[in-house]
């Protein structure tokens, strides 16, 4: 399997740690309630199909991606960095 | 009470010569991750011309030459290698020093990329990774940053306390090369 | 025997070997098997459940019989199919699953007991009863059926792995193969070929056809010749394609000639990553047997496989040669073996209207129905019209008809499409993102159809990688038409073989129909066809056409088993080279490692760290004796340690601060410059993730401390919670764990030995406790913290790394003129379980800041990372398990980590768990062992004595509970 890091290029996934779901970027207001925090540590979907994880660039240039792949055909889609994902969500 | 006398990470170790390949620690002199600070990436770069003679290096590229060379080193940070990194520098990043962090090899001959094919998924072919070019990869597990200095010689790094493991893995992988070629 | 003239063999190159002792002679570019058909030993191997004697069978990596096992000792290697093993001088190979000889198998018996011995025997026959299973069947069963065997001894060969990348991958250098790589490397592609074989050409090797006017194989090796000029191509011989993954990553078996391989440092394989932006298969197909009574005997071969033996080996596998089959396969090889002086005895084609213009004995329509022999062929049965014939014969060639070779086609879970025109499965486009198909394994079986298909294969190829084909022409070549009529098996009594490596017959698929084990996957687990390493590439499509016709279907209706990687069996210590012994993870030194090792310090693994355990003093013999001495030392003089394996992190920029009070529970924007605080970190959940020290060097610059353990983890959280919850905050995280060598000088004379060293004094005063500042030693710039992990009065001082070996020595020598010395982990342990202060044993992973006692660490002020988890009801539960000390009190005075608690009275079961012991030592500070643990209520339970019940180690002992600080509770050591 290949990432294409935003910064570094098509890579070996093993340059790669895997997180989990990319929902992780969306961290709820301490006061949001009991479900919403719920939904933000615990919760996931397990869909066949396209899929938005956290992979983190550990053994190569410390960044922090939002990968979308399909769990089905392990076709990689999209990456983009967390930090621009995390920017147009603020 | 004796000075405190430095030891290079390496000591001990290298040099090493297997057939057409060579293995040498290079003495990298001062190296400094530079952060810039948010906004300040040109800036920073005009202040490394201005201080260093050159420029802030783009993603997976070198600045300069060997004595006083820039690799981009990451998603927010270089390293200055080679001169003690000019003051005026502090006021658009965040200066480290890493001098003693990383071993620092030199790995020359023809070859080379084969011996470093055996050790990194890092994809060298010379059109793609040209001289000037560098990346931080895995290496036998080991976080590394690789740069091409040369048509047949590249610039290792890794962490200093993996200096023995790097050199065992080089020169089994140099060992091998080199039996093949026979 | 060997023919005249003919062949790839240099006949001025013999080679010597030996098969079960006896010794042969080949020449260089044999194979084993081709090498002992000359010399027309015909019997090989004994067959996997019956014992049945087998001989060769095809002329590649295909083979299901020729198994044989090569070296000795350490270095024997079972499983070597003769097909495909170079000879080389000094081959010594054996055959396997036969005793006492292959000649005389006493275990061919079991083929007397073949009624029992059919699909699903297991499961039937060894039912009960049921401990007879472990103790008598299975080692009787094993012993009676397999193949080689391993040595039982280390793997003493060389393996490596390797990586490669190229624009296009070509797998396999037939006619398809060669042009796909000559179009796309004309093209300015980069272009790997690969081919299992020794050499390039493929089928052109063994027939007789021309290209361009030239013998087929002169036409390949002079362009794989200009291939290999070129910058822009490398040619991989002997390297096997064995599976296709994801994002264009192929795995490759490269198997290194004997010549190279014996050099030292030279690998044995190599097992090769290949990432490809596109790739040809060019893989061929392969000819399949066809069932038939008896079919198994050694001298029955694959009509294609004779032809190649006759044309690359100049080897005739027989003196009358008969041939069977339902394609033109058998009369190319008939046409070959009487052009190569060979006598035909006959040839029978079952299609009944074939025709045939040789001069021979010839069967239009007929079928052969059985053979004789003993230990190989020498009849065989012949049905006809008109009835029954028997014709004397010591070598029958067969062809059912080729399957292409569509595996890797499939990995990705594809299915490939019957063809019926060629009674065969076919690659359909796409089944692997950015491969195709190309020649014989798409279905294309002549050599002109194979030549054209390579180009467009190719031309696809680079069309999809942006890239302009070159022109390039197809070369001239025959064209025959494919015709065939299926034939899988023929009927009649008896056994005919389908699966030859595991003995699998048509019966035994019927029988599976008959039992219900309809579906195509549990047929093939209820007989074992296709299971054995040659992953039934020569039987499955037979197998399955057979399931067909028992239950009723059509063959794509019936469907095929999943191809699975590898292609061909592949050592794991191949695939996993590099990661034997200590190649296994990288190895981190300290800068003291030396010295401790000087020191005859033994070393411990912490993560990838060596640490030293205990640096032993003359006399003493056992750790324990050297960890109370260091313990002693460090609360009565002086003590040093390394501690530079705790992580480092350098934190910089206006919003430093923030990124800390975000990360820690507890407050850092408050602390001064030049001032320490501990720091407890969270999980989002609720749980503690780390702890450390955390250091103000100046308004927008921390060091934070992390542990060993959790180095990597926190660094990688440090870099989440910024990039990825607040990108907006200007703050640069760098670690900085290798640039410093620090160490701990602890202990009520720690301050005596540094003044003797620092160029500036210290005094409690100027530099309290959780003091931070720079520092220096004879002008070499240091920093120096007030911190203590054993509790008493306490350094870390670092250095540049440079000086680390050369700081620690000084150190050790001054404190052993302090009466102190280097202390090691041992010792850091106990010091610090006297205090009660925690690690990893008690972080790790279920406890949180409330079970710690350290619930008022989470300051109310701000926000902070697993604030809000962490105020759970679960997880502030007072009846959670939390942190107590023990302390013996029963008649076993040893305390055990792991053990668990129960309340005194209650039965050891789980059910009554209270909780489990985290951490032990031995004080010798207190004079005896203490323990820190999490019990259920614990703080309000000190006092309470409990059962600790180590189920292990058979240890149950009364404990009391306490406080977990069992040394100095006011903490006034370390201010001192
Ligand atoms: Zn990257």
């Amino acid at each position: 399997m290949r990432i294409i890091c935003p910064h570094c290029g098509a890579r070996d996934r093993r340059e790669f740690t895997y997180q989990g779901d990319a929902v992780a970027l969306e961290r709820p207001a301490p006061d949001a309630g009991g479900a919403a925090w719920d939904d933000y540590l615990h919760n996931r979907e397990n869909p066949a199909g396209v899929t938005r994880d956290l992979w983190y660039h550990e053994q190569g240039c410390g960044a922090w991606l939002v990968v979308t792949r399909n769990t089905v055909t392990h076709a990689v889609l999209t990456t983009d960095l967390a930090a621009t994902v995390r920017e147009g969500l603020a | 009470m004796a000075d405190l006398t430095a030891k290079t990470p390496c000591a001990g170790l290298l040099p090493l010569s297997i057939g057409t390949l060579t293995l040498t620690e290079v003495d990298p002199g001062h190296m400094t991750a530079v952060a810039p600070l948010k906004g300040q990436t040109s800036a920073l770069s005009e202040a490394l011309k201005t201080a260093h003679g050159m420029a802030l290096p783009a993603p997976n590229r070198a600045t300069g030459k060997d004595g006083a060379r820039t690799i981009w080193f990451g998603h927010a940070h270089s390293l200055l290698i080679g001169p003690a990194p000019d003051p005026s520098l502090a006021q658009y990043a965040a200066l480290t020093d890493q001098s003693d962090a990383w071993a620092v090899v030199r790995l020359e001959g023809p070859g080379a990329a084969d011996v470093l094919a055996r050790l990194t998924p890092l994809d060298l072919r010379a059109p793609q990774f040209k001289r000037g070019h560098t990346a931080r990869t895995d290496l036998m597990h080991m976080m590394a940053s690789i740069t091409r200095t040369g048509p047949q010689a590249f610039q290792i790094m890794v962490f200093r306390s993996m200096a023995h493991t790097l050199v065992h893995d080089l020169k089994t992988a140099i060992e091998a090369v080199t039996a093949r070629a026979g | 025997m060997r023919l005249d003239g003919k062949g790839q063999i240099d006949r001025n190159s013999p080679v010597s070997f030996s098969f079960d002792g006896r010794r042969y002679q080949g020449f260089a570019g044999d194979t084993l098997a081709s090498a002992l058909l000359a010399h027309d030993v015909r019997l090989v191997a004994r067959s996997f459940k019956y014992h049945r004697p087998r001989g060769v069978l095809t002329a590649g990596s295909e083979e299901p019989n020729a198994l044989v096992t090569v070296g000795q000792g350490a270095a024997q290697d079972p499983n070597i199919r003769a097909t495909t093993l170079e000879l080389f001088d000094g081959l010594e190979a054996r055959s396997q699953n036969r005793w006492p000889s292959l000649e005389w198998d006493l275990l061919a018996l079991n083929d007397l007991g073949a009624p029992f011995l059919g699909a699903g025997f297991y499961y039937k026959t060894f039912m009960w009863p049921r401990a007879f299973w472990e103790k008598l069947y299975e080692p009787v069963i094993r012993r009676a059926a397999g193949l080689g065997a391993l040595s039982g001894q280390h793997n003493a060969d060389t393996y490596e792995r390797a990586h490669a990348h190229c624009d296009l991958l070509v797998i396999g250098a037939g006619p398809a193969g060669l042009m796909a790589a000559k179009l796309a490397a004309d093209s300015g592609a980069d272009v790997i070929l690969c081919d299992e074989d020794t050499r390039t050409g493929g089928r052109l090797n063994a027939d007789t056809q021309e290209i361009d006017g030239l013998p087929g194989a002169l036409w390949a090796e002079e362009i794989t010749a200009e291939l290999a000029a070129m910058e822009n191509v490398r040619i991989m011989t002997r390297t096997t394609v064995t599976g296709a993954y994801d994002g264009g990553t192929y795995g490759a078996l490269e198997r290194l000639p004997h010549a190279v391989a014996s050099r030292k440092g030279a690998p044995k394989e190599t097992f090769w990553r290949i990432v490809a932006g596109q790739a040809v298969l060019a893989a061929g197909a392969l000819e399949r047997p066809v069932a038939f009574r008896n079919n198994d005997r050694p001298g029955i071969m694959m009509a294609s496989a004779v032809r190649a033996y006759v044309n690359r080996w100049a080897v005739s596998p027989g003196r009358a040669v008969t041939l069977f089959g339902n394609t033109d396969s058998i009369h190319r090889t008939a046409a070959d073996l009487i052009d190569a002086g060979v006598h035909v005895a006959a040839l029978i084609d079952a299609r009944p209207d074939a025709t045939c213009d040789l001069d021979l004995r010839f069967y239009p329509g007929g079928q052969v129905c059985d053979s004789a022999g003993r230990k190989g062929l020498e009849a065989i049965s012949i049905a006809t019209p008109s009835g029954i014939d028997k014709i004397q014969t010591d070598c029958l060639a067969m062809s059912g008809g080729w399957n292409p070779s569509v595996h890797l086609t499939c990995h990705m879970n594809g299915r490939p499409v019957w063809n019926p025109e060629i009674a065969a499965f076919v690659p359909q486009p796409g089944m692997v993102p950015g491969l195709t198909a190309a020649g014989a394994c798409n279905g294309q079986f002549s050599t002109h159809q194979c030549l054209t298909d390579g180009l467009t294969a190719a031309t696809t190829a680079l069309q999809a990688l942006g890239r302009r084909a070159a022109a390039l022409k197809s070369p001239r070549a025959e064209d025959t038409p494919y015709a065939i009529t299926p034939l899988w098996s023929v009927p009649g009594k008896g056994r005919a073989w389908l699966d030859f490596q595991n003995d699998v017959t048509v019966k035994d698929v019927k029988q599976a129909a008959t039992e219900n084990f309809r579906s195509v996957e549990h047929m093939k687990r209820y007989t074992t066809q296709g299971m054995a390493t040659d992953q039934g590439k020569s039987s499955n499509t037979a197998a399955l056409a057979v399931l067909a016709d028992a239950t009723g279907r059509s063959i794509p209706g019936t469907g095929t088993t999943t191809f699975r990687p590898p292609y061909v069996p592949t050592a794991i210590a191949a695939m996993g080279a590099h990661a034997q012994g200590t190649g296994f993870a990288p190895q981190r030194f300290t800068t003291s490692h030396r010295a401790s090792l000087d020191a005859g310090a033994p070393m411990i693994e912490a993560g990838l760290w060596y640490r030293p355990s205990v640096f032993p003093a003359p006399g003493e013999t056992h750790w324990r004796q050297s960890c109370d001495r260091e313990v002693g030392m460090v609360r009565n003089a002086v003590g040093v340690c390394d501690v530079s394996t705790l992580g480092k992190i350098d934190i910089q920029g206006p919003d430093a601060a923030k990124l800390l009070d975000f990360v820690y529970t507890n407050r850092f924007s408050s602390l001064k410059p030049g001032r320490c605080r501990y720091g407890l970190m969270l999980r989002e959940d609720g749980h503690v993730m780390d702890d450390g020290t955390t250091a103000r060097l100046g308004e927008h610059h921390y060091v934070m401390t992390t542990t060993t353990a959790a180095a990597a983890q926190v660094m990688r959280h440090l870099e989440f919670t910024h990039q990825a919850l607040h990108p907006e905050w200007d703050v640069s995280l760098i670690s900085v764990t290798e640039q410093w060598a620090q160490f701990a000088v602890a202990g009520p004379k720690s301050r005596d030995l540094l003044n003797g060293l620092l160029d500036k004094p210290l005094s409690n005063d100027n530099f309290p406790f959780m003091a931070c500042g720079p520092a220096s030693i004879k002008g070499t710039k240091a920093r120096l913290f007030r911190i203590s992990f054993s509790g008493e009065q306490a350094y870390e001082i670092a250095v540049p790394a440079r000086f680390g070996d050369s700081l620690f020595r000084q150190l050790v020598a001054r404190a052993e003129t302090l009466d102190g010395g280097a202390y090691g982990m041992e010792a850091l342990n106990v010091l610090r379980i006297e205090k009660g202060f925690l690690t990893h044993a008690e972080l790790h992973g279920r406890t949180t800041a409330f079970d710690l006692g350290m619930a008022r660490m989470i300051s109310d002020a701000k926000d902070c990372i697993g604030k809000t988890a962490a105020q759970r009801p679960g997880l502030t539960d007072p009846d959670r398990e939390q942190l107590v000390g023990l302390k013996p009190v029963g008649a076993i005075k040893q305390l055990t980590a792991g053990a668990h608690l129960f309340t005194a009275g209650d039965a050891p079961t789980r059910e009554n768990a209270q909780g489990y012991v985290t951490s032990v030592a031995f004080s010798p500070t207190l004079g005896h062992f203490m323990g820190l643990a999490f019990v259920q209520r614990g703080p309000a339970r000190l006092g309470e004595v409990i059962t600790l019940v180590d189920h292990l180690r058979g240890i149950t002992t009364r404990v009391e509970i306490c406080d977990p600080v069992f040394f100095d509770q006011d903490g006034g050591r370390a201010r001192g």
